[in-house]
C-alpha cells in the first residue's frame, strides 16, 4: 500500500499529494497516467508471479518461468504474425492469436522437458533459456526482415512508461484469470506431486495441465501486448515463497501475488527514480535484480531442493 | 475383488503382458512376485490406471478401471507407486491432507481432519507433522506417503515395491502395519514384492508372473518351493521351512 502511494507521486512532472484536489491538471495526470501505471504494475507483477508458481508446479521444476521459457516469446511471435498479416485486426483477434502461439510454445517446452532426466533439475532452466532464446531470435529475425525491430523491443522488454488510461485495461483480464486459478489451487499443488500421485487422487491430470498452460499463456500474452515481457518475477517470487512457506498453493498463492506485485512496483519506482527525468525500463531493472537473485538461488538451491 | 480379463500390453515390438487373466481376492494381502522383467509392475500399473489399456478389461468390485470413473476409483483404491521424485515443498500434514482430496475436493470437513489426525497417529508421524518433506530422511518420507494413501481411506491399497530403500526394521514395520490393516480394518492389499521371503511371511495369496504371463498362484506355503525357484527364477536356491513358513536360503 505504501509502495503504491509512493508510485502515484513519483514521475517526471512532480506532484504533491496536496495538489491533487486543488489543481485540475494534477488530478487529470493522476487519473490518466499515475493511477493506471500503478495498477498495471501491480496486476502484471501479481499475475506473473502466480503464473510462475503454476508453471513450476506443472513442469515440476523450480527454475522455470513463463517469460524465459518460451511462453512470452511465443506471445510476441503471435503478435508479430498478426501485425504482419492482419494489421487491421481487432485487439481481441490479436489477443487470441498471441495466446494461441504462447500456448503452442509452452506445450512444446513441456514436451521437451518431459524427455529430460528428472534427476538433473538444472538441465531444465538451461533448456528453457535456449528454447526461449531460439523463439526470441526467430521473432527478432522476422521483425528485422520487415523492419519492425522497434515494435519488438516494446514487447520483449517490459516497460510501464507507456501505460495510460485506455491502454492497459486488458490487464484486468489477466487479473481475473489469476484470481480464477486460485479456485483450482489444490489441483495445481497435486499436479506438482506428479502424474502418478495425481491419478491416485482422482485428478484429471491432463485437464489440469491444459488449464494451467492456458492461464499462463493468456497472462503472458496480455502482459506482452500491454507492457512487454517482464522477466524473473515469475522466477524469484515463487522460489522465495516456496522456500519460506512451502508449496501448499491454496495457502501461498495470495502471498505470491502480493510479493510479485510489490517487486515489480519497487523495480518500476527504481527505474523511474534512478536517472530521473529519464526512465530505465522495468524489464532492465528486474533483469539486473533477477540475474543476481537467480544466481543465488542456483547456488543455494541444492541444499534445499528435492 | 479385482478382476483382470485378457490384458495384453506391448511397448514398440516388445510384448510385456500376454493375455493375462487373474482374479485378486477381496480381503487379505496379495503379493505379485516374479523375476525381473516378468511384467509385475506393468500389471500393477494397469490395475492402478497409470497406463492406458491397450486390450482387455479390469474391474474393481465390478467398476471399470477407466478414466470416466476416476473420482470414484480414487475413493476405492489408493496407490503407492515406486518411490517418486518430489520437487515440491509440503509439510507432512499437508501431504496427508491431500489424501483426503478425493473425498472433499480440498475443502476439509471435520471428518477429514479426524482422518488426517488418525493417519498421522497410526504412522507415528505426529511429531513430524509440521516438518517439510525435504527435511526428512528417506524412510520418514516414505512413511508420510503411506500415511497419505492410508488417509485416502480406500478398500484397496496398491503398493509397488514399497520395501525398496527401507532397512530391515522399517520393512518389517511396514509389512506388519499392512498385515494389521488387512486383519483389523478388512482392507485388501495388493503389493509388488521382490523379496520372496517377505511375500511368504506376510502375504495370504501369491501371484507369480513370468514372461508376461501368470505362471501360477496360491498360498505361500504351497507355492514357495525349490521347484518354483528353479522353474520361474532359474536359480537353484534351497528352501527351508521355519514354523509353517517357507524360507528361501539366499
Amino acid at each position: 500500500m505504501v509502495l503504491a502511494a509512493i508510485s502515484l507521486f513519483v514521475g517526471v512532472i512532480s506532484l504533491r499529494p496536496s495538489e491533487i484536489f486543488q489543481d485540475g491538471a494534477a488530478f487529470g495526470l493522476m487519473l490518466d497516467s499515475r493511477l493506471p501505471r500503478t495498477l498495471a504494475t501491480l496486476i502484471a507483477g501479481a499475475a506473473l508471479a502466480v503464473c510462475g508458481m503454476i508453471m513450476q508446479m506443472l513442469v515440476r521444476n523450480r527454475f522455470v518461468e513463463p517469460m524465459t521459457a518460451g511462453t512470452g516469446q511465443g506471445a510476441a511471435l503471435g503478435i508479430l504474425i498478426v501485425v504482419l498479416l492482419f494489421p487491421s485486426a481487432s485487439i481481441l483477434v490479436k489477443m487470441s492469436i498471441a495466446t494461441a502461439t504462447a500456448m503452442v510454445s509452452s506445450i512444446g517446452f513441456l514436451l521437451i522437458v518431459r524427455r529430460l532426466p528428472p534427476a538433473q533439475p538444472l538441465l531444465v532452466p538451461l533448456v528453457a533459456m535456449i528454447y526461449g532464446g531460439i523463439i526470441g531470435a526467430g521473432v527478432t529475425f522476422v521483425a528485422y526482415q520487415w523492419d519492425m525491430l522497434q515494435y519488438i523491443d516494446t514487447w520483449l522488454n517490459g516497460d510501464f512508461s507507456g501505460v495510460m488510461r485506455g491502454r492497459y485495461e486488458l490487464l484486468w483480464v489477466a487479473a481475473l484469470i489469476t484470481a480464477l486459478t486460485y479456485v483450482i489451487a489444490d489441483q495445481f499443488a497435486i499436479a506438482g506431486l506428479g502424474r502418478d500421485a495425481s491419478i491416485n487422487l482422482g485428478l484429471n491430470y491432463d485437464q489440469v495441465m491444459i488449464l494451467g498452460l492456458l492461464a499462463i499463456s493468456v497472462v503472458a500474452a496480455l502482459t506482452v501486448i500491454t507492457v512487454g515481457a517482464i522477466p524473473f518475477v515469475g522466477l524469484i517470487v515463487p522460489n522465495i515463497i516456496s522456500r519460506r512457506f512451502g508449496d501448499n498453493l491454496r495457502a501461498t498463492l495470495p502471498l505470491t501475488a502480493l510479493c510479485g506485485a510489490s517487486l515489480v512496483l519497487v523495480s518500476d519506482i527504481i527505474g523511474r527514480v534512478i536517472r530521473a527525468p529519464y526512465e530505465i525500463p522495468v524489464g532492465t531493472v528486474l533483469g539486473v535484480l533477477g540475474a543476481v537473485v537467480f544466481l543465488w538461488l542456483l547456488y543455494a538451491g541444492p541444499k534445499h531442493a528435492r | 475383488m479385482i478382476v483382470v480379463e485378457n490384458l495384453s500390453y506391448s511397448v514398440a515390438s516388445a510384448q510385456i503382458l500376454t493375455d493375462v487373466s487373474v482374479t485378486l481376492p477381496k480381503g487379505g494381502i496379495t503379493a505379485l512376485i516374479g523375476p525381473n522383467g516378468a511384467g509385475k509392475s506393468s500389471l500393477f500399473s494397469h490395475i492402478a490406471r497409470l497406463l492406458p489399456m491397450q486390450s482387455g478389461r479390469i474391474t474393481v468390485d465390478g467398476m471399470d478401471v477407466a478414466p470416466s470413473n476416476r473420482q470414484e476409483l480414487a475413493r476405492k483404491l489408493a496407490i503407492l507407486p515406486q518411490q517418486a521424485h518430489f520437487a515440491t515443498r509440503l509439510t507432512v500434514k499437508e501431504l496427508v491432507q491431500f489424501g483426503r482430496y478425493p473425498h472433499c475436493q480440498g475443502r476439509l470437513r471435520t471428518e477429514d481432519h479426524e482422518m488426517v489426525e488418525a493417519s498421522l497417529h497410526a504412522f507415528g508421524l505426529m511429531p513430524l507433522a509440521g516438518r517439510f518433506l525435504d527435511t526428512l530422511s528417506g524412510g520418514q518420507r516414505h512413511k508420510a506417503h503411506v500415511a497419505m494413501t492410508y488417509a485416502q481411506d480406500t478398500d484397496y491399497l496398491l503398493l509397488d515395491e514399497p520395501l525398496n530403500n527401507l532397512d530391515i526394521a522399517a520393512s518389517r514395520a511396514l509389512m506388519a502395519l499392512l498385515r494389521r490393516l488387512a486383519d483389523e480394518e478388512g482392507k485388501t492389499i495388493v503389493i509388488v514384492l521382490h523379496d520372496i521371503n517377505f511375500a511368504a511371511q506376510y502375504a495370504d495369496h501369491l501371484v507369480v508372473l513370468k514372461d508376461g504371463r501368470i505362471e501360477r498362484e496360491g498360498k505361500p506355503a504351497d507355492m514357495v518351493t525349490g521347484a518354483l525357484l528353479a522353474d520361474v527364477f532359474r536359480t537353484d536356491a534351497q528352501v527351508a521351512v521355519v514354523g509353517d513358513t517357507p524360507f528361501v536360503m539366499p
